[in-house]
């Protein structure tokens, strides 16, 4: 423990060497214009910067990449409170009461409370993870195959169970992902499968282009079908209205507490930062005495559903450096960032790669308290942006997209793929197919795959290895009882005598 | 633009097609990847399950759910939902198109010169710019990118034959 806390202070050092800390601030920055953008979003526009990162030290590039991603959580909340325009999609709940704040004259106070909510949920985040990631990590070292496939199925169920879609359309996309991360050279006996014959499918589907298809070019084409035309509130912040809102917003620790507590939650299971917001927006107007007003521009409409979605997006790294499990998009393709620098992640990262992770937990807590300071000062800058008229907007976005494809492989098929897979990303979000669980699936297929098949080979096929022993067992339970989430809590409902609220559909 | 907008909800492809095509989709998708794994041997070899085993069941899967997706969309009533209006879609192509031509163009004019194209095209002819000023941009940004990525931190992109006659 006291060891972890030098090895922190070890990371600090890391991180305000002045090469890094331009990065954190550059990360930053461009984080908050990717959350602004539409058709940005944290996980494509980290793959997107991914290729400029290649020639970095491993230690720096993350702290440029989780940087972008800080920035981009930020950035959401501009656009969801100036102009009724969630930049992401753990922004919509910000919305409903930020908005409507903005158009009473009080967008300074929404935009401070947002920004400082958010900077708590991730501050309470990354302390969660400084204390629990190491033992979590020390505790896996002990993991075999089995236990492996039982984190990974654990986490597959959770999407399940805790999506608000319907459960068939969450696991064909689900088993979709799998099946496309399968496709190509099988790591275990090196013959090619699915191929059909065509060279380019070799090497599979890089999720990198799925990525950037799905959330990059689908977004910009149901961006281009709604028609968008921003028009927003003006966004004006100064330090007396920063410093009133300050004043007030120590009177919401509890609030915030409980919105910190479901964030971290949802974030570690990886139902992410989307349904955290919602869930924490829903159980604040229950609880909260002036829920009835919620939507009508309450500042505590703003600070559960921020506070959560921050809380949610930092804990998703938590089985990321810890187990090798991401908890969202974004932090898959931080792993798979992990990949091409050629570290292999899971809890020997924390024996192994020291200065790595305890520079990427220290970069967490200087990132965000940077990013306040950026986005509390420059708000109106990042505000204009969204001025700009999307028919410009929309082709340079575009042109990054193909870029971002391109240099993964240095390959101008992949920018094929990536507009295939936009036409699908497109018409499964047309659909309520979730895009997340697919992503996963199409980085973790490999590994599962692995972990299933060498648990399966040391029982001679039995799937009985799998509940072999008490810890296998019970990774596995909670696996089936997240899978089955919404028919036990229809069922807990149903015995106690009252219809099930949207709490638990969301 | 804006007259565009106020036309959305009008008459279009409904949303009970498209549920039924997408999950048709993914069940062809399935039957494809159950094939190519039985190709490869789903069994037990030797060494423990042949490379065919996790794809087949993961498309198996894939399968059923597809089945139980397009059941659910065919038993939804039809209440005359659309997915989205002809104009809609129309915008939606509008931006695809041009995205299908740029991709299918960039290996050979290399990606600067395409996407000055794409860049001057889309602002001309759909944000209704002048000329000039779309130029303007559509020049600017490739070049940006250009400095960026081949010269700071020599990432090459494809180029085409105007590249190679500056020299590049």
């Amino acid at each position: 423990m006291l060891q972890d806390i030098a090895y922190l202070f070890h990371g600090f050092a890391v991180v305000a060497q002045p090469f890094n800390f331009v990065l954190m601030v550059v990360g930053i920055v461009l984080g908050v214009i990717v959350g602004v953008l539409p058709g940005l979003g944290g996980a494509n526009g980290i793959a997107i910067l991914l290729p400029l990162t290649f020639s970095m030290s491993p230690t720096s590039a993350i702290i440029m990449l989780s940087c972008i991603y800080w920035g981009a959580l930020f950035g959401g909340a501009i656009t969801s409170i100036l102009f009724n325009i969630p930049g992401e999609p753990w922004s919509v709940a910000t919305t409903f009461d930020g908005y409507p704040m903005a158009q009473k004259g009080k967008a300074g106070e929404a935009l401070t409370a947002a920004f400082t909510s958010s900077f708590v949920g991730a501050l309470f985040a990354v302390i969660v993870i400084t204390l629990v990631a190491p033992l979590v990590a020390s505790f896996a070292l002990e993991f075999g195959p089995p236990e492996i496939f039982a984190v990974y199925f654990l986490a597959f169920c959770s999407f399940v169970g805790l999506s608000k879609e319907p459960p068939a359309k969450t696991i064909a996309s689900m088993m979709l992902g799998f099946g496309l991360g399968a496709v190509g050279l099988d790591q275990m006996t090196g013959q090619l499968r699915l191929t059909f014959g065509f060279e380019q499918m070799l090497n599979g589907f890089d999720f990198l282009i799925a990525v950037i298809g799905l959330f990059g070019i689908g977004e910009i084409l149901l961006t281009m079908e709604e028609g968008l035309s921003f028009r927003g509130a003006a966004a004006k912040l100064n330090m007396k209205v920063v410093l009133h809102t300050w004043k007030e917003l120590p009177r919401y620790w509890l609030l915030s507490l409980r919105s910190c507590l479901i964030g971290c939650w949802m974030g570690i299971s990886p139902a992410g930062a989307t349904p955290a917001s919602f869930m924490s927006y829903g159980i604040a107007t229950r609880m909260s005495k002036r829920g009835h007003l919620f939507g009508t521009g309450e500042i505590e409409g703003v600070v559960a559903p921020e506070t959560a979605a921050h809380a949610a997006g930092t804990s998703a790294l938590l089985p990321m450096i810890s187990l090798g499990v991401p908890g969202s998009p974004t932090a898959a393709v931080l792993l798979g960032g992990l990949l091409i620098w050629g570290l292999q992640p899971g809890p020997l990262l924390f024996t192994e790669q020291k200065d790595f992770v305890w520079g990427l937990i220290a970069s967490m807590y200087m990132g965000n308290l940077v990013g306040l300071i950026i986005v509390l000062t420059c708000v109106p800058l990042f505000a204009s942006i969204l001025r700009i008229p999307f028919s410009v907007i929309a082709p340079i976005i575009l042109v990054f997209c193909a870029i971002g494809a391109y240099t993964v492989h240095n390959n101008t098929f992949d920018v094929v793929m990536m507009v295939v897979f936009g036409v699908v990303g497109y018409l499964m979000k047309k659909t309520n197919y979730p895009l997340a669980p697919m992503v996963l699936a199409i980085v973790l297929g490999d590994k599962a795959e692995e972990a299933f098949r060498q648990g399966l080979l040391s029982s001679q096929g039995s799937l009985d290895v799998f509940w072999s022993s008490p810890l296998v067992g019970t990774i596995m339970a909670l696996g089936l009882i997240a899978l089955f989430w919404p028919l036990i809590s229809r069922g807990i409902s149903f015995v106690r005598g009252h219809e099930p609220g949207p709490m638990t559909a969301e | 633009m804006t007259d565009l907008d106020v036309e959305a909800g009008g008459a279009g492809p409904s949303h009970r097609s498209l549920e039924v095509g997408v999950a048709a989709a993914m069940a062809v998708v399935a039957l494809i990847g159950i094939y190519g794994s039985i190709a490869v041997g789903i069994g037990w070899a030797a060494d423990g399950p042949r490379a065919g085993f996790f794809p087949f069941y993961v498309s198996l899967i894939v399968l059923i759910a597809s089945i139980v997706n397009m059941v659910q969309a065919l038993l939804h009533r039809v209440d005359g939902a659309v997915f989205a209006s002809w104009s809609q879609l129309r915008q939606v192509l509008s931006v695809l198109i041009p995205t299908i031509i740029y991709v299918a163009l960039v290996p050979y004019a290399g990606i600067y010169v395409m996407s000055g194209i794409l860049i001057t095209f889309f602002m001309a002819w759909f944000g209704r710019y002048p000329w000039l000023i779309a130029l303007a941009v559509g020049i600017a940004v490739p070049v940006l990118a250009f400095f960026t990525f081949e010269m700071w931190f020599l990432v090459p992109l494809p180029k085409g034959p105007l590249e190679t006659m500056l020299g590049y």
